[in-house]
């Protein structure tokens, strides 16, 4: 498959769309998933015990429910799971749960649970205690098909970390990142999709040209990105369903830094067509587009904050790359960032606290946060070439692009930087994360 | 760095100048006198070699060694085209005083050349962001194509696309290979 060649000869489009179907079927999906590893937990780690769930009937092979949500808190870097070898008692309800014990171990909350299968369906019922207050704070019923065991498993470990941290959970979240493989002379590029945990991966495109940029729709059906596939930057948008692209903008020269607005109706765009890299927003509906930034210096990476009536960007207009804020479309931008040479790529959390942003110091580039209200830069990595920033919905965690032994891998850390979890690649590159919405 | 952009050139003009200067104005010598008579024809003004072809002296002279030095501007011209990759500081798109000579000479060629294309792709080193770099690939190319515009080149001829830090020349994490990637390339179309 070449989609390259195809769009250069000018194939049309049904054409290379159904080479890039086929060629995405053939992709194996085993090779395609993500590794975890868990690096380092945080001191102040919640302490529960997540007790094995109680079966009845026949259960998929793979991993177990429980198993799947213990993974899930710890990962958060919030939690810090007892394991199952040390608990006293396996309890699968409220009368079963005697508190004392788990008060002795140390635990601050318990999960039980019990799963029944009936037909191709698994219903599963749970409880989460609080241990030193002795109370029930959620008791639940959720469902799915044998299929969707996973599923089941990250749609109760987010009731439970909203039970407990009051925030939504994001472990039934996607993640859209790029891989790269090159063996000899052949590249090639793959976006793929998946769980949080990197299971359940699926090449949604691949070509031998870059793609870049992966942007969600807020209500997570469409990605847009830019892919090289016809010889230049041209943002695409895919519905993740159907498979169905189209070319959201294909000017002369740049299209790049796709973001869509709140209300999933347009897109920030950087295009140089009228003469350098500056921003437009593009209605999707109408194809309208408006310049948002007149500058002769280099603007570009547009992300909306949290009001979604602003916008963050990146311009050199100072010198080097700084992070601006434009607080209303068309206001004059107020640059944010002063603490080294080199902010980029801003990416705001959803409250309006923190805005994410890729920092250079000493050389090396980390991934540093800006309290909105104090004006006060951190660093919150310790690694050294740092990319790609994506907030998590719900403010608590970042995922970024790394270097380790020379590959390039996905690091998730909480947002403070005191936990981390890392999803290298079975094989080549992963990089340019964007962490999917929340969908009700 | 593989080989600067200076030292090249200079090599370049030493040896393609010299032997094109001899070529193209020395209808009358036969195959086999190039090598290091070429030394020899230089220092003695032609004169010598011409001699024979020219009736009138002086003036005759005179005439080949206007023609010998055009085909030796020619041939430093088409030595210095022979360099189409074009380097960069960090996060700069400043052309470096040593390619001006070759981009006017890629100029020249291309006002001369009204049918050909050329396509300039920009690219950067891996460090910073991806999307950034797009943009300061496609400011460097742009800085060379207005350049090559202001020395006779004419819009329509010129192509610009960046890649970005996508496709390094060299690959890995080292000031040297930094330094290679941090370039526009010229791809004569």
């Amino acid at each position: 498959m070449n989609t390259h060649n195809a769009y250069r000869q000018g194939f049309p489009l049904a054409t290379a769309l159904t080479a890039l179907v086929l060629f995405m079927l053939v992709a194996g999906s085993a090779r395609a998933e993500l590794l975890i590893r868990i690096t380092e937990g945080a001191d102040s780690a919640i302490p529960i015990a997540v007790v094995p769930f109680a079966e009845s009937g026949a259960m998929p092979a793979g991993d177990k429910v429980s198993s799947i949500v213990q993974a899930n808190l710890t990962m958060s870097g919030e939690f810090r799971p007892l394991e199952p070898s040390r608990m006293l008692s396996l309890p699968a309800q409220r009368s079963e749960v005697y508190f004392r014990d788990w008060r002795m171990l140390g635990q601050r909350y318990v999960l039980v649970g019990q799963l029944n299968r009936s037909g191709d369906r698994i219903e599963a019922r749970y409880e989460l205690f609080d241990v030193n207050r002795e109370q029930r704070i959620l008791g639940e019923t959720a469902g799915a098909s044998v299929n969707s065991v996973r599923t089941l498993a990250h749609h109760i470990s987010d009731r439970v970390y909203e039970a407990i941290t009051g925030d939504p959970g994001v472990f039934s979240t996607k993640l859209a990142y790029i891989t790269l493989n090159r063996t000899g002379n052949d590249t090639r590029y793959r976006l793929q999709v998946s769980d949080l945990d990197g299971k359940r991966a699926r090449v949604r495109l691949e070509s031998q040209e870059p793609i870049l940029s992966p942007a969600w729709s807020p209500d997570g059906k469409q990605l847009a990105y830019v892919s090289f596939e016809t010889g230049k930057p041209v943002v695409f948008t895919h519905e993740l369903a159907t498979g169905e692209r189209k070319k959201a903008a294909d000017f002369p020269g740049l299209n790049s830094a796709p973001a869509w607005s709140p209300d999933g109706k347009s897109l920030l765009l950087t295009l140089s067509k009228d003469g350098n890299a500056e921003i437009y927003r593009l209605d999707i509906a109408s194809g309208n587009l408006t310049r948002l930034t007149n500058h002769w210096a280099i603007d570009t990476e547009g992300a909306w904050d949290h009001t979604g009536k602003g916008i963050f960007f990146t311009s050199d207009r100072s010198g080097g790359p700084q992070i601006y804020h434009m607080e209303r479309l068309g206001a004059e931008p107020k640059r944010i960032t002063f603490g080294s040479r080199y902010n980029a790529r801003a990416r705001p959390d959803a409250k309006g606290e923190y805005v994410y942003y890729v920092h250079q110091r000493n050389r090396a580039f980390h991934i540093a946060r800006i309290n909105l209200k104090s004006g006060e830069e951190s660093v919150i990595t310790r690694t050294e070439s740092d990319e790609s920033p994506s907030v998590s919905p719900n403010g608590r965690m970042l995922i970024y692009a790394t270097q380790r032994n020379g590959t390039s891998v996905l690091t998730v850390v909480s947002a403070n930087g005191g936990a981390a979890y890392s999803l290298p690649a079975a094989d080549g590159d992963v990089r340019e994360p964007a962490w999917g919405p929340i969908v009700r | 760095m593989k080989f600067s952009v200076q030292s090249k050139a200079f090599a370049m003009l030493l040896s393609v100048g010299l032997v094109a200067g001899c070529s193209s104005t020395g209808d009358t010598m036969e195959d086999g006198t190039y090598g290091s008579d070429v030394a020899a024809i230089d220092q003695e003004g032609g004169s010598t070699v011409y001699g024979g072809m020219d009736g009138e002296g002086v003036s005759s002279s005179d005439l080949s060694d206007d023609q010998r030095q055009a085909a030796q501007q020619e041939a430093e011209q088409v030595a210095l085209r022979n360099i189409t990759v074009f380097y960069f500081d960090f996060d700069t798109s400043e052309i470096k005083q040593e390619a001006r000579d070759v981009l006017i000479a890629h100029a020249r060629f291309l006002a001369d050349n009204p049918r050909q294309n050329v396509r300039l792709e920009g690219h950067t080193d891996e460090r910073g962001t991806k999307e950034y770099n797009l943009a300061l690939g496609e400011r460097r190319a742009s800085a060379i194509q207005r350049f090559l515009i202001v020395n006779g080149a004419s819009r329509g001829q010129l192509e610009t696309v960046s890649y970005g830090e996508e496709k390094p020349a060299v690959h890995g994490s080292s000031e040297s290979a930094w330094a290679q990637n941090r370039r526009v390339e010229l791809v004569f179309q």
